[in-house]
């Protein structure tokens, strides 16, 4: 199948263990170019095991994950270098380097990628478009350590994007912000996404992330986001519902609102 | 019963496969040479005042409690050899390798375990680089490089130390015979034994300081752990081995 219609990340059928006990258990879905999974579920569901997995920081016990076409399970770490220069990933706490300033952050990928070879002239300028990106273009010079809980994860968002990736992962970006930050950190994610139409997986215990991810679009024009015409029923924005390292569900807003079952009703706040 | 081995057998496993890796990266680009003077920074220069401390009251200590046995057998003037021996064969060595071990094995583990329990390594390897490489890799080659010349530097001094006592404290014997006789009481056996054993220590100082840090698990508490851990092991392992390379060198 040639790169452009194979799925860009897909599990087949990927189960995990630590020390023999189970955190993922057949775990399949397949992401194409420009979709977005929002995956939910509750705190130890495997959320974060999932993206690591992804991300070929852990290996699956079981099952396939297939990257751009290829299957990389088997692949080495050096392998997995490659692959991963075109993946962009923001963890929990941002996971920023606290040696590093914010522009060394930044600039990181840009630095030790060996595929990506970026000429030293070059690096500033994309730092400092990256951060802009990100409402965060004065503090270049600061470190993580002075930095806030939302600001800490917006220069993540700047790390992971500031390479252009064709995938992005977002880790609980929300986890432990106030509600204001949390909606403007998703409406960051929603911004990286549809600027470039990158696929994105966000993993959340929040439906409210989900539901803006899924409910709206980044309009260039107005320089905010606006609601999509498609809300709610759209194919390329998908729910994965996770409990104890199971996959309950799967399916688009609408499905997930309209699901019967009792865990994941649970995510969706009632009126 | 199996369970019980289980455990400590699957430790040393991954402690041994960290080692390979690390020792075949030693030939493998990158080389990160600002991580590396940041380290030699760090555990050369940082730790010169605990060593030459150390290193000099070895040394008094030493002169102290030999004079007394000297005495017994009419040989205070002996003090010196006994000194150049003692400190280059065993104190210097283990002594400046205990004070490294409490000050970095604790150190690289805190350091990497903190990295490791708020996913910067993960970071790492998710951005390009491959964390033996770029962490373990310089602390061993800085560990490896410094701590023979620091063990050095504690000999000397603790020399000097023990010159101070039986010479000027005591007067145990005169000043040119104390440095005549030390100075040729010492066998390239003995200066061999002295620098190898700094050498090895530095590859367990490092290993297991980095290999605590690197298997933290469970937030501040586990790095808490890690230090604990690395700082006992390395210490252990620094007094067995120091044992094992005496028996070596004793029937050569």
């Amino acid at each position: 199948m040639p790169e452009s219609q194979a799925p860009q990340l897909a599990f087949e059928n990927v189960s995990f263990a630590f020390d023999e006990t189970p955190v993922l258990r057949h775990i399949s879905f397949e992401l194409h170019s420009g979709e977005t999974l929002i995956v939910l579920g509750a705190a130890g569901s495997g959320k974060t095991v999932l993206l690591k997995t992804a991300l070929g920081l852990l290996r699956p016990s079981e099952g396939r994950v297939v990257l751009f076409g290829a299957d990389v399970t088997a692949d080495s770490e050096k392998q997995w270098f490659d692959v991963r220069s075109r993946i962009g990933v923001l963890f929990q706490e941002g996971g920023l380097f606290d040696s590093l300033d914010v522009a060394e952050n930044v600039a990181y990928p840009l630095r030790n990628q060996s595929a990506r070879q970026c000429p030293e002239a070059e690096i500033l300028p994309k730092v400092e478009q990256s951060l802009q990106f990100v409402d965060l273009g004065q503090t270049l010079d600061r470190y993580p350590s002075e930095l806030s809980g939302g600001m800490r994860r917006r220069v993540g968002i700047a790390r992971a994007i500031v390479t252009q990736p064709d995938l992005l992962l977002y880790d609980s970006p929300t986890a432990g912000l106030d509600p204001i930050t949390a909606n403007l950190i998703v409406a960051l994610i929603t911004k990286g996404r549809d600027v470039r139409r990158a696929t994105t997986v966000m993993v959340t215990h929040r439906f409210q992330d989900g539901e803006i991810l899924a409910g709206f679009r980044y309009d260039p024009s107005a320089g905010g986001l606006c609601l999509a015409r498609e809300r709610g029923s759209d194919a390329r924005t998908r729910f994965l519902v996770l409990r104890e390292g199971e996959m309950v569900f799967l399916g688009t807003q609408d499905e997930l609102e309209a699901s019967p079952d009792p865990y994941v009703a649970k995510f969706i706040p009632h009126p | 019963m199996l369970d019980f081995f289980k455990r400590p057998v699957l430790t040393f496993q991954e402690f041994v496969l960290l080692a390979v890796k690390t020792l075949r990266g030693l030939f493998q680009k990158p080389y990160y040479w600002d991580d590396l003077f940041l380290q030699m920074d760090s555990l050369g220069i940082g730790s010169l005042p605990v060593v030459i401390l150390t290193g000099f009251f070895a040394g008094c200590i030493m002169a102290l409690q030999m004079a007394r046995a000297l005495q017994t057998y009419g040989a205070t003037n002996q003090v010196g050899q006994l000194v150049a021996i003692t400190l280059v064969r065993e104190m210097g060595p283990v002594l400046t390798a205990l004070m490294v071990a409490g000050r970095n094995a604790s150190g690289m583990a805190s350091e990497l375990g903190s990295m490791k329990v708020t996913e910067q390594i993960d970071a790492m390897r998710a951005l390009g680089t491959d964390p033996i490489l770029k962490l373990v890799k310089p602390r061993l080659i800085a560990t490896a490089i410094l701590l023979p010349l620091l063990t050095i530097l504690a000999d000397f001094i603790g020399m000097i130390g023990g010159w101070l006592v039986s010479c000027v404290l005591l007067s145990l014997t005169t000043s040119t015979h104390y440095w005549n006789t030390s100075w040729r009481i010492l066998e390239y056996n003995d200066l061999a034994q002295g620098l190898i054993k700094p050498f090895v220590f530095a590859i367990v100082i490092a290993l297991v300081g980095c290999f605590y840090g690197m298997e933290t698990k469970g937030g501040t508490q586990g790095v808490g752990l890690a230090t604990t851990r690395a700082v006992v092991v390395s210490s252990v392992w620094i007094v067995v081995l120091t044992f094992i390379i005496g028996r070596v060198f004793v029937s050569l």
